[in-house]
């Protein structure tokens, strides 16, 4: 019984307070006006993603018979009625070769997702097995002083996921590192906000495209004699030049705008700059500082996608494009079985921005 | 040589034409050991006087003068309590009033500072709610932390700036006979700003009210000769009570008419009528 009510407490803490009410269902506990309320809350969701399914899979239906259509026109057009009714029946028989290339149904990019996991569980026991064969030799190269073999394989799915994880994460980290102190400052100082503010105001709506090209020059000169490979380097730096901008703003704001009654305090009780900061202007921004933080977090994850494909870093941006270059029969349904996994992730890392806020502020704001 | 003196204070807002004069000529001397009230209207300027005593604001001309020496910014040795607490959301009340003491005595330890703060939180009363936010106290719960930090400072001088205004009466009632219990207690020099009479009359020694602004300045002084302790329903009989009451509300009703006086003026519209529009419409054609 404490266990549930921890657990729910968790729940609730989260932003799941859909949790409780199940229970509350279960249990018996539940009154007229929170049944109504759970109604809206899971029913009505559940019923517009229904009904978003159907209409995919309607529109999917048309834009196929179009584009079938459409081919075997083209092939009576061009080779004669025999191919045209060859056509016909290779698509009847549902082999993947002669399917139109269009937007997939749902059920196709269901079969997708479900090849990928299996590919990664492939890919895993490959890599399992390649780690467990070379042990041994790796030992006796680490004895040696010599590098150890490493698995060079094709990444799966799974994999180039938590590389966009990884470089996101660094990515925010270095945007946090920058914009936020740098925000405080500005904040608190009108000489260095009007040195600053051009520079914000000009960079701020450069594209995360620009800004890859503007660090590929710089890290590629850095980084001349090195043979490691700059992908990453380069894209973690612009996805955090480019999502920065959120927090700087707003943490100059926040800084600058602290209510007065507050201010009056420090002065009257006399408190050091040091102590003045840090008890009183930053935890009274603190609320600002994180909206900021969360776009920063949600902008780095969708200029991620554009930035990896041009670095040609590892990660879903660069699986995106290699699945639109490939032009494999499922490589459609797989390009839309990762914008579902990069928007799922998105909403997670929004979630998650949103408990540490309420966990670290004073000001409780709601989950929007 | 007063404890607090204020000389010729002229105190002005904005620049050139905008220019408004808040204070003018204010004049005023407290004594050691004194408790002032300077009762005024709202929109009067009384703030802006206890920022200026308190060292927030300063001076456009005239001195502020504290045991002789002229303040230049703020001192522990002035404590204060705002009119709308400025307690810090992100503390707790304990955390509230540690901030203050760790400031006022920096060479105390940890555990010196936790019992002043302890029994401080003791003498308002809030020993229950030391680890509760702001956010979780009544209005008047949070007036009595206000109290409880300025007071743990140990200022020489306590300023007041309306610190009960938003407060119900019972509350009030209580808050008032808990702040004059303190300063009876190791006499300290008290000045409480407020609007209303009957509380100044309460707890004063004096009161001086402050003529509304602009150029705001201080009245004559009203002396209040009651003995203290002073009891709220015996003082009601008290002839003695009577007469000061009566004759510092009727000063106040007459400065409030001079002032509605003051603004009869008459307004002379322009004449104008109103364009005829159909007319310039034909007109055009």
């Amino acid at each position: 019984m404490k266990a549930s009510a921890t657990l729910v407490k968790t729940a609730n803490f989260l932003g799941l307070g859909i949790f409780k009410t199940l229970k509350d269902l279960f249990t018996g506990k539940l009154e007229k006006e929170e049944f109504k309320n759970f109604l809206r809350k899971s029913i009505v969701p559940l019923a517009s993603i229904l009904l978003f399914i159907g209409l995919w899979h309607l529109g999917a239906k048309s834009l196929y018979n179009k584009e079938a259509e459409f081919k075997i026109e083209k092939a009576l057009k061009d080779q004669g009625p025999e191919a045209a009714e060859a056509l016909k029946l290779c698509m009847a028989s549902g082999k993947s070769s002669c399917q139109p290339n269009t937007l997939p149904s749902p059920s196709q990019v269901w079969k997708s997702f479900n090849s990928l996991l299996k590919d990664h569980k492939i890919i895993s026991a490959d890599k399992a097995a390649f780690a467990e064969k070379t042990a041994v030799l790796n030992e006796q190269r680490a004895a040696d002083g010599k590098t150890a073999i490493v698995y060079t394989g094709r990444p799966s799915f799974v994999d180039q996921i938590f590389r966009s994880l990884k470089t996101v994460f660094a990515g925010f980290l270095l945007a946090l590192l920058i914009a936020v102190p740098l925000g405080i400052f500005i904040g608190l100082s009108p000489t260095l906000k009007s040195a600053f503010n051009w520079f914000i105001q000009i960079f701020k709506p450069v594209s995360p495209v620009v800004w890859y090209l503007l660090v590929f020059m710089i890290v590629k000169t850095l980084l001349i004699e090195s043979n490691e490979d700059s992908s990453f380097t380069i894209s973690f730096i612009s996805v955090g030049l480019c999502s920065m901008w959120a927090t700087l703003v707003n943490t100059a704001m926040g800084v600058s705008s602290v209510d007065k009654d507050y201010i009056n305090v420090a002065k009257v009780l006399k408190l050091g700059t040091f102590q003045k900061i840090f008890k009183v202007v930053l935890p009274s921004s603190l609320p600002l500082i994180f909206t900021g933080l969360k776009i920063t977090l949600s902008v780095a994850w969708m200029v991620l996608i554009a930035i990896e494909l041009l670095a040609q870093s590892p990660g879903l941006g660069l699986f995106v494009w290699e699945e639109f270059q490939n032009g494999a029969n499922d490589s459609n349904a797989k390009i839309i079985v990762a914008m579902f996994v990069i928007g799922i992730i998105g909403f997670l890392l929004d979630r998650l921005m949103l408990t540490i806020q309420n966990w670290v502020s004073f000001d409780k704001t709601d989950a929007i | 040589m007063a404890y607090l003196e204020l000389n010729n204070i002229y105190k002005n807002y904005g620049k050139g034409d905008d220019e408004t004069a808040v204070l003018s000529n204010i004049n005023l001397k407290i004594e050691e050991g004194e408790f002032v009230a300077i009762v005024g209207f709202t929109g009067s300027g009384k703030t802006t006087l206890v920022n200026l005593i308190n060292g927030l604001i300063k001076p456009t001309s005239g001195e502020v003068l504290f045991k002789g020496q002229p303040v230049i910014g703020t001192s522990h040795e002035r404590g204060v309590i705002f009119q709308n607490y400025s307690l810090l959301p992100w503390l707790t009340v304990g955390q509230n009033i540690l901030m203050a003491v760790k400031e006022a005595f920096p060479k105390k330890s940890k555990s010196e500072l936790n019992e002043i703060v302890a029994n401080y939180v003791e003498m308002v009363s809030l020993t229950p709610a030391i680890h509760k936010r702001p956010k979780e106290l009544s209005g008047g719960m949070r007036q009595r932390v206000a109290v409880a930090r300025a007071l743990a400072m140990k200022p020489e001088m306590i300023i007041m700036d309306e610190p009960l205004g938003a407060l119900d009466a019972l509350t009030r009632g209580n808050l008032q006979d808990e702040i004059l219990n303190i300063w009876g207690k190791d006499k300290r020099t008290a000045l409480l700003i407020t609007n209303d009479v009957d509380e100044g009359i309460y707890m004063a020694d004096r009161i001086i009210p402050l003529r509304p602004g602009p150029n705001a300045t201080l009245g004559p002084e009203f002396k209040i000769d009651l003995e203290r302790p002073r009891d709220k329903t015996e003082m009601n009989d008290n002839p003695n009570f009577k007469k000061t009451r009566n004759a510092i509300i009727e000063y106040l009703m007459d400065i409030g008419n001079e002032r509605k006086s003051e603004a009869k003026q008459e307004y002379i519209l322009p004449d104008l009528q109103p364009k005829d529009f159909v007319n310039q419409f034909k007109f055009r054609i």
